[in-house]
């Protein structure tokens, strides 16, 4: 219902306001097997300011997906529309093949984390987990979460005390277990230092390798290979 | 699926009711500001047994009114902040439920320490111990209500900067029916008159907010969020 509210095929051309360039340099992306999300004509006019139109992509299985534009150019705007937290647009949605937007099982399938870490910071990051996970309904070992996201002797202080680094960290755990396909990642390298960048790249490389697939905004640049889309007036060179 | 639904809405409400007792103070300040409203009108009014009794249902049920405003604000305020609103948005089990079970945590923190110690609270004010239960049923039926109101307006204002002020605005016409019909009821019990009427109105009232109010506030939710 939400997503279906038009279906135009508005496809601007590279360089005018809202344009889309997407330039696939994954040679080894699957194309037979169907896609995980499609969007098609995707505008969006805030404050009667269109930061976007007729935006089109289709990410695949094992596809990562960056969004790339100035501040202001609507990246997380786009993200958050995808994730179904923003809903005044124009466009189609379309999930694994057909589904509505908030449907559940598209919820199921899809992890989204915003510039809000999205955790209780009077909560250790033990506890945190715990409750995550049940909300998530997995279950995982804790022990070995906090093991890998580097996390373990400081699990049991309250996440206020805790660096916002660590913090980002307690938020990105959920990465490590949770089941959903499709990521929607908004500035996921926000206050990580560069041994949790790397953590994080391999990660999702690990996602990519097992069919999920991402999108993301970032100012960084990434070490993995990515597709780009590219919002907002002037068209940046990307190598 | 319920199952599933079952064990997402036990962990909102085990999370919830963690980070609230890790921060006592905002449980325990709506009922000090409350026992002192209280405490003070037989001082501003004085001491005579018969007023205090005649003022004694409005008094308590006012000064409850009031103590519910206090910690309303904060009911989806840090959660839109650290971000957990959102991700509460896209939890797959249906929103109302999931807002349901937050309005049950506010009412477990606000409404239910209100109802154990208004029988202080009577005590203070001298109200006949033959109209205490008629008070408690009222305190029972009614803050509920008063929770699952506020929490339409509290989620409408979260994302206002100092929404405090138009929340209250918001808010407060709306709980003019419910002071009217309890107060009536403890005032007829106080007389000893039929109370069973305004008992079942107060019933129903709390009854309609809890089935319809999740819904709106759903709604309003979404809306803050976008």
């Amino acid at each position: 219902m939400k997503g279906l509210l038009q279906h135009r095929k508005l496809r601007a051309p590279c360089g005018i306001i809202g344009g889309i360039c997407a330039s696939f340099n994954k040679g080894n992306a699957v194309i037979s097997t169907p896609s995980l999300l499609h969007a098609e004509g995707l505008t969006s006019i805030r404050s009667e300011r269109t930061l976007f139109s007729g935006v089109s992509f289709t990410l695949g299985r094992g596809e990562l997906l960056h969004v790339e534009g100035p501040n202001g150019a609507g990246k997380s705007t786009l993200l958050r529309m995808l994730a179904g937290l923003f809903s005044d647009y124009q466009g189609c949605i379309k999930w694994l093949d057909g589904q509505a937007a908030t449907s559940e099982e598209v919820r199921r399938q899809t992890l989204f984390l915003g510039h809000k870490a999205g955790i209780k910071t009077e909560l250790s990051a033990l506890e945190n987990l715990a409750w995550q996970q049940q909300l998530d309904g997995v279950q995982a070992d804790a022990w070995e979460l906090l093991e890998q996201i580097g996390l373990l002797g400081l699990e049991d202080i309250p996440a206020q005390q805790l660096s916002a680094g660590q913090q980002r960290r307690i938020a990105l755990t959920r990465l490590w277990y949770s089941p959903a396909q499709v990521w929607l990642l908004d500035e996921p390298f926000t206050a990580l230092d560069r041994q949790g960048i790397q953590l994080l790249e391999q990660r999702m490389q690990e996602h990519l390798s097992t069919g999920g697939g991402i999108i993301m905004t970032s100012h960084q640049r990434l070490s993995v290979p990515a597709a780009t889309i590219l919002l907002g007036a002037e068209v940046v060179n990307h190598d | 699926m319920t199952r599933g639904y079952r064990s997402q809405l036990a962990a909102l409400l085990k999370r919830d009711l963690k980070v609230a007792l890790r921060r006592r103070s905002d449980v325990i300040n709506p009922l000090l500001f409350l026992f002192m409203v209280i405490s003070l009108f037989p001082v501003a009014i004085g001491p005579g047994p018969d007023i205090l009794a005649r003022i004694a249902p409005g008094v308590i049920w006012v000064a409850a009114l009031l103590a519910s405003l206090l910690g309303l604000e904060r009911l989806f305020r840090d959660d839109y902040q650290d971000g957990t609103l959102e991700q509460l948005v896209l939890l797959p089990c249906p929103l109302p439920l999931a807002v349901l079970a937050k309005i049950l945590v506010h009412w477990l923190l606000t409404g239910l320490p209100l109802v154990l110690i208004a029988p202080l609270l009577a005590l203070l004010l001298n109200l006949p111990v033959s109209a205490l239960p008629v008070l408690l049923i009222t305190l029972l039926l009614g803050t509920p209500v008063l929770s699952a109101v506020g929490a339409v307006g509290a989620a409408l204002t979260v994302s206002l900067q100092r929404g405090g002020a138009v929340l209250s605005l918001l808010v407060l016409p709306l709980f003019i029916p419910l002071l009217i019909f309890a107060t009536a009821a403890v005032e007829s019990a106080v007389f000893g008159a039929p109370v069973l009427g305004q008992l079942l109105l107060l019933a129903s009232f709390s009854i309609l907010t809890l089935t319809l109010t999740p819904f709106a506030v759903a709604a309003a939710v979404k809306v803050s969020v976008n």
